[in-house]
């Protein structure tokens, strides 16, 4: 068990003529915090979708846990330990927060329940307090926790997280990111975490990558795109 | 430009779309054919009173703004009021035979068959989120799967009945398929063409189905073997217990059929919203691309959903064949998917006590105001157009958590452990 968790080469993707994703590789090895920054419209969402299946990679491969996973469909891609937590929350919101979570736990058919569900709550007392609140009603940081916590009903050893800033206060920011980092060094997940709120992922993140029009135009560790001086100007300085 | 000026406008227009052939020209007779009369003044006064009182309405809602606060206290009443009102309904419904008449009973299986059907689709639409325009089909796979049955194979309804429901499943997974990437409006227009195609066939082959002429003859139901005829003797119910024949009997025994087959479709959804495939389709309605995210598969929790429902409307639908001995493809037109439909929106979509109320009013309101003859359309539109305004979710709106916690939490907790939840 050295190799990567999840391997992409060459990975192009399209909607309809448009090409959104122009040839990607990445790599997330276990254990790993990654996070891959871009503009708006760089393809990051995607990536994201395209490594669950929808859409499918036009060319390229993708690998999870040694596996090609690249024409799978997207139900099967997740039962095999992947969890997507993606943009917008996307949570049910007429449901409660209870049926949410019970929802999450559904692709491992309910297994190790009260343990996971004890995780999360520890993660996020709030959502314990909100239990049988209507998602629709939780205010948006509560719904990110809920959608991550979500999420990690499935167990997953791979953790997806499309943009969990979006459009939160930075102190629920900082909250959200700390369970993050916690959940890393305390279960030994693994995180591929997509932000536009580029310092605060690079300083989470043990390594990045940059996303540009659909191609990955640098990478590195947190630190050392955190100090390059493009990075600073495009995505720092005044950038988010 | 003012709003209201403008609202008022664009509905004068439409008035003026609607109206135009359907008021502005009259037809006559004439030894030569029929010509057509133009009406210009009575349109302009259609016209004129859908502006004005558009005009009116608009004006009068903008300066009551509390009236929505209002409502949501009603419609939290009538969700309280479930409580009891539910054992009330039932019992009613139970003791129905015993203390009403042969009209009475009769009104009460109708009330019930659209209860069921309004059930059936409710778990498309109400909790799937799958806008069906053509549910009538499956009624109609059901009707004509227990005549045919009956007719080449000699068989009984209740031998019928699951064949009848298999049957309207197969169609249902039939129609499920194309439309599975379908959505909203265009998954409504297919559906309707479903559910006419259905009819359509029913009609042309007449060979198999009997075409216009319908099939007649189809068997009445038994109770253990025990017929309901006049003829006395052992092998009927009069018979057999040593009662005197009434046809009442045999109309009571229907009824109970489907308050039976109605509390049955009304138990399943209730058992399916408790686990997983039936939160997976309640999901589905709020967020497919989530439940995508989730590992749900999509297809296949559509398509049950799509034969769930059609199954129960196969099931209506064989009652219906046994109720009226006779079936033609007359009975299967599109107004009944639109009354059902009607139904389960009114009713409030994925309630199930709203369904059984929207039914009661609907149906028997039609009943009631049978006198009324051609006036009764106009009021039963009216009258949607009212229940659309004062309560624009349905009659019962809001919907009730599949999980209790509170007073039931230590259960619940234990169940979903075991992965029951
Ligand atoms: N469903 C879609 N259909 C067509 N084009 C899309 C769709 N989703 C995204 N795109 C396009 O693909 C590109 C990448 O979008 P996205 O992955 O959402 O970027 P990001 O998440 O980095 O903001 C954009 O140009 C966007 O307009
Ligand atoms: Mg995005």
């Amino acid at each position: 068990m050295s190799g990567p968790l999840l391997k992409l080469s060459g990975v192009t993707a399209f909607y309809g003529a448009i090409q959104a994703l122009k040839g990607v590789d990445l790599e997330v090895a276990p254990g790993e915090i990654v996070t891959l920054i871009g503009a708006n419209g760089a393809g990051k969402s995607t990536l994201m979708m395209t490594i669950c299946g929808s859409p499918h990679a036009r060319h390229g491969q993708i690998l999870y846990d040694g596996r090609d996973i690249t024409a799978l469909p997207t139900h099967e891609i997740m039962h095999m330990g992947l969890a997507q937590s993606p943009e917008g929350r996307r949570i049910f919101g007429r449901m409660t927060v209870h049926e949410n979570l019970l929802m999450g736990a559904q692709v491992v058919a309910m297994r190790n329940y009260a343990a996971t569900r004890d995780l999360v709550f520890t993660l996020f007392p709030r959502l314990k307090e909100r239990l049988a609140q209507r998602g629709g009603t939780l205010s948006g940081g509560e719904q990110q926790m809920l959608a991550i916590g979500r999420a990690l009903m499935s167990q997953p050893r791979l953790l997806l997280l499309d943009e969990p800033s979006l459009g939160l206060a930075p102190l629920v920011v900082r909250q959200i990111f700390g369970a993050i980092r916690q959940l890393n060094r305390e279960t030994g997940l693994t995180v591929l975490l997509v932000e536009q709120n580029a310092f605060q992922a690079l300083r989470l993140a043990h390594r990045g990558y940059v996303l540009v029009n659909g191609a990955v135009t640098m990478a590195g560790s947190g630190a050392e795109l955190l100090a390059r001086p493009e990075i600073r100007a495009a995505y720092l300085e005044g950038g988010h | 430009m003012n709003p209201i000026l403008k609202d008022a406008g664009i509905s004068a227009l439409v008035a003026l779309g609607l109206f135009g052939p359907m008021i502005g020209l009259k037809t006559e007779a004439s030894a030569t054919g029929l010509f057509l009369v133009p009406r210009p003044l009575a349109l302009a006064a259609a016209v004129a009173a859908v502006f004005f009182g558009r005009l009116v309405l608009l004006t009068w809602r903008g300066r009551r703004p509390g009236r929505y606060r209002a409502n949501r206290g009603l419609s939290e009443a009538l969700k309280r009021s479930g409580r009891f009102l539910t054992p009330v309904l039932l019992a009613f419904a139970v003791v129905l035979p015993f203390i009403s008449g042969r009209y009475g009973i009769d009104l009460g299986i109708l009330v019930l068959t659209y209860v069921m059907l309004g059930w059936g689709l409710n778990i498309v639409v109400g909790l799937a989120g799958l806008l069906d325009l053509g549910y009538v089909a499956f009624y109609a796979v059901g009707a004509y799967s227990f005549a045919l049955l009956s007719q080449t194979f000699g068989l009984g309804f209740w031998t019928c009945l699951p064949l009848a429901g298999l049957f309207a499943a197969t169609w249902g997974v039939m129609l499920g398929f194309p439309v599975l990437r379908l959505r909203g409006d265009y998954l409504a227009i297919v559906t309707l063409a479903f559910g006419e195609i259905i009819r359509i066939v029913l009609l042309n082959a007449t060979s198999i189905t009997g075409g216009p002429n319908g099939i007649a003859g189809i068997p009445r139901p038994t109770l253990f073997g025990l017929q309901f005829s006049a003829a006395g003797g052992p092998d009927t119910f009069s018979g057999f217990f040593g009662l005197e024949y009434s046809p009442t009997q045999r109309v009571a025994f229907l009824y109970y059929v489907i308050l039976g087959l109605a509390l049955l479709t009304n138990w399943v959804t209730l058992r399916l919203r408790r686990v997983a495939l039936g939160r997976a389709w309640e999901a589905l309605r709020e967020d497919e691309i989530a439940c995508r995210s989730l590992g749900i598969n999509v297809t296949v929790t559509k398509l049950t959903a799509f034969a769930i429902g059609a199954a129960f409307g196969g099931f209506a639908g064989a009652f219906f064949a046994t109720r009226n001995a006779f079936i033609s493809p007359e009975s299967f037109t599109f107004i009944e998917s639109a009354i059902v439909l009607a139904i389960v929106v009114l009713g409030g979509l994925g309630s199930q006590l709203g369904t059984a109320l929207a039914a009661i009013v609907m149906i028997g309101g039609f009943e009631v105001f049978r006198d009324l003859a051609e006036y009764r359309m106009l009021l039963f539109g009216t009258a949607l157009v009212l229940i659309m305004i004062l309560r624009p979710r349905g009659l019962v709106s809001g919907r009730t958590p599949s999980v209790a916690l509170g007073r039931r939490r230590e259960i619940s907790a234990e169940l979903v452990a075991e992965g029951r939840g």
